[in-house]
């Protein structure tokens, strides 16, 4: 057999059936469930009096709506707690399992499918959200779906899909002090923007991924929607098996060496054919702060706001203005001169307990600067919040005067109470600076928790890796 | 779903590149448990000048008459023109509902993103690709006419311009066979029914830690 690519391994071990365009049956082994994308396709299978195919398959939660301070007063708004509402009465009828806002599980779907160990190497997963890409990390096919997929799935376990091409990126080199998985994958995308991946599934190799935490894995392929890809993914490795083992959801003692001898089968072969390739150096990548309403609208910290007029295409100038005007800024403003009003530190991108910890290593024995009006810190899931409080990160947020929330997207995306009000500014750690993302008006930077945490004591961008040589 | 044969529809320009979901339909409407009425929210922060909030009646909200869909000459358009990379970011399935519920049924563009481009032939759209030269000479035309309409057979793979200029677009078969038929997916797939029981017989087998 000639080499394949982790890719054409997944895809061809979860192929049902082949239609004379090529388009193929997948069958799907994880349905990640949350509130936002679900009830039109509960709603459609009952319509057509059908039941869910495999029920053990689906795994439920909330989080886009759940408020993150106040959880005993339940949700305030009644259209987004009918909402959440309408997902438990869907589990419950269905005998879906779910974990319900207040069970120390729940929490934001990309951060709790993998702490479960319900994401395993060799799986597909899908979930009704784009940022599904994430659970790549485990060398699984991941990614999002839309509703009308989410009934698609429920009722049959399978996807009608199209093989993407295979793309590399490479990422040779050691990381610099303070540069992260973020910072590679905000990199990544400005250097082949946010169209780059469009029909590509993307794997990440090379030795900086190599020497990536799962969590690191797991931001970076969380990134990679922001690409144009559908998919990221990392080859399996000890790092992931480590990571793996105990979890709730993965193989018990007796099937654990036959699962462990296959996931080590999932990696690329060796001459295995990509159909594109990206050579990053990641000895060169600094810092990364977005500048405008597109993640490929990136600098490095140490950059400047760039001028419209050095821009040929016209199109991309008039964005390029457009841009300036939606987010404030003037040409040619060096990053670390712009001032932030609220900083955000959470999101399915950066909420484990690695980026918590990046964060309060920063913050640790200061205080957010004056002009600073909130900072929120938001674990991924009730787990991570509870082992951040452990370790005293809590503590550390606080006496910073970080506020120290509950678990949920939030901000990110900010459909529950947490938002940005017209023209303030933002260092986030989320995943989307588009118009409007954080509430209307608001102005996105997208950065890693520490170059985050560095904006909150210092008031405005500063390159992370300066104050880590100061200690 | 409807099905989809041909169209002779009227074009509006939406001259932007990446062009998002969060603001084709903002992410205060996506709280609903529904999957109409979302035509009135359609780029609700590009539209109006206050803020939408849904189950608002939208007649009375200030209007941003820059707005192309706020132009008179693009009342009723069916066939949206747009720039690289539309559709964009978030997955949700509301981007599509807000575009066919407003009226569209045709979406042309130089490159989609993939879940959108996907979510609508579920919903009876049909985006197009063609390449960026094209989509720029079909921008130029319809600004420089009034009431610049296109013609979209999907059978024949085609679109046609005012002055009889047929551009060729590709198609998956097996989307083109369902959009043309309104076929319903699940249906189609439930006939595979032993097929995927068979399938997942054998990876029980071989691994049976993911059916647990
Ligand atoms: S944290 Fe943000 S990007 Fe992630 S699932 Fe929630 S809303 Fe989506």
């Amino acid at each position: 057999m000639s080499a394949q690519t982790l890719y054409d391994k997944l895809w061809q071990s979860h192929v049902v059936h082949t239609e004379p365009d090529g388009t193929a049956l997948l069958y799907i082994d994880r349905h990640l469930l949350h509130e936002v994308t679900s009830p039109q396709a509960f709603e459609g299978l009952r319509l057509a009096g059908r039941k869910p195919w495999r029920l053990s398959a689906n795994l439920a939660v909330a989080d886009h709506n759940v408020p993150t301070t106040g959880l005993a007063q339940g949700i305030a708004d009644p259209i987004a707690r009918l909402q959440v509402e309408t997902l438990d009465q869907n589990c419950m009828e269905l005998g879906i399992t779910e974990f319900r806002m207040g069970d120390p599980r729940q929490g934001i779907v990309h951060v709790i499918g993998p702490e479960q160990g319900a994401t395993l190497p060799g799986m597909t997963v899908v979930c009704g959200d784009s940022h599904t890409s994430t659970h790549g990390a485990f060398g699984a096919l991941a990614h999002g779906i839309g509703t009308s997929e989410v009934e698609h799935v429920l009722a049959t376990q399978c996807l009608l899909q199209k093989k993407s091409r295979a793309m590399l990126v490479r990422v040779e080199g050691a990381l610099g002090k303070g540069v992260t998985a973020k910072d590679i994958a905000l990199a990544v995308i400005g250097q082949i923007g946010t169209a780059g991946g469009n029909g590509y599934a993307i794997e990440f190799g090379g030795s900086a991924i190599r020497a990536l935490s799962m969590e690191g894995r797991m931001t970076l392929c969380n990134m990679a929607i922001e690409a144009g890809a559908r998919a990221g993914m990392v080859a399996v490795d000890d790092t992931t098996i480590n990571y793996v083992k105990g979890r709730p959801f993965a193989p018990k003692a007796d099937q654990w060496e036959r699962a462990t001898a296959y996931w080590h089968t999932l990696v690329s072969d060796s001459g295995a054919h990509f159909d594109a390739l990206v050579e990053v150096d990641g000895a060169a990548i600094k810092p990364q702060v977005t500048w405008g309403t597109s993640p490929e609208m990136v600098v490095a910290v140490d950059g400047k706001v760039p001028d419209p007029m050095a821009e040929a295409d016209p199109v991309k100038r008039s964005g390029i203005e457009r841009a300036l005007a939606y987010m404030g800024l003037q040409a040619n403003t060096p990053i670390v001169q712009i001032a932030v009003d609220k900083v955000f530190i959470g999101s399915c991108t950066n909420s484990r307990i690695e980026d918590l910890r990046a964060a309060a290593a920063i913050a640790k024995g200061k205080h957010k600067a004056a002009n600073i009006k909130q900072v929120l810190v938001v674990p991924g899931s009730g787990l991570v919040k509870q082992q951040a409080e452990q370790e005293g990160l809590d503590k550390i947020f606080v006496e910073a005067g970080f506020e120290w929330r509950d678990p949920g997207c939030s901000m990110c995306l900010a459909m529950n109470a947490d938002r940005l009000e017209p023209g303030e500014r933002c260092a986030s750690t989320s995943n989307r600076n588009f118009e409007g993302r954080q509430g209307q008006g608001g102005r996105t930077h997208l950065v890693s928790p520490a170059m985050a945490a560095a904006a909150a004591i210092a008031g405005h961008f500063v390159d992370v890796r300066e104050l880590m040589s100061e200690v | 779903m409807e099905k989809f044969t041909r169209l002779d529809g009227l074009v509006a320009p939406l001259d932007r590149a990446n062009v998002d979901t969060d603001a084709i339909i903002p992410k205060q409407f996506l709280k609903s448990i529904k999957r109409s009425g979302f035509g009135s929210n359609l780029f609700d922060e590009w539209r109006y000048f206050d803020h939408g909030e849904p189950g608002q009646d939208c007649s009375g909200r200030p209007l941003n008459q820059d707005f192309v869909l706020n132009q008179p000459r693009y009342q009723g358009a069916q066939i949206l023109l747009a720039r690289e990379n539309f559709g964009c970011g978030s997955s949700r399935e509301h981007a599509p509902w807000a575009l066919l519920d407003y009226g569209f049924r045709v979406v042309i563009a130089p490159s989609f993103a993939d879940i959108f481009f996907n979510n609508c032939f579920k919903n009876g759209i049909l985006p197009i690709v063609l390449d960026a030269a094209a989509v720029d000479e079909l921008f130029r035309e319809t600004l420089a006419k009034e009431g610049s309409r296109l013609t979209v057979d999907l059978d024949a793979q085609t679109v046609t311009t005012p002055a009889g200029k047929v551009l060729s677009f590709e198609v998956d078969g097996f989307r083109k066979h369902c959009l043309l038929n309104g076929l319903d997916d699940i249906g189609l797939t439930l006939q595979h029914a032993d097929k995927i029981k068979a399938y997942e017989e054998r990876r029980r087998q071989s691994e049976p830690w993911v059916f647990m």
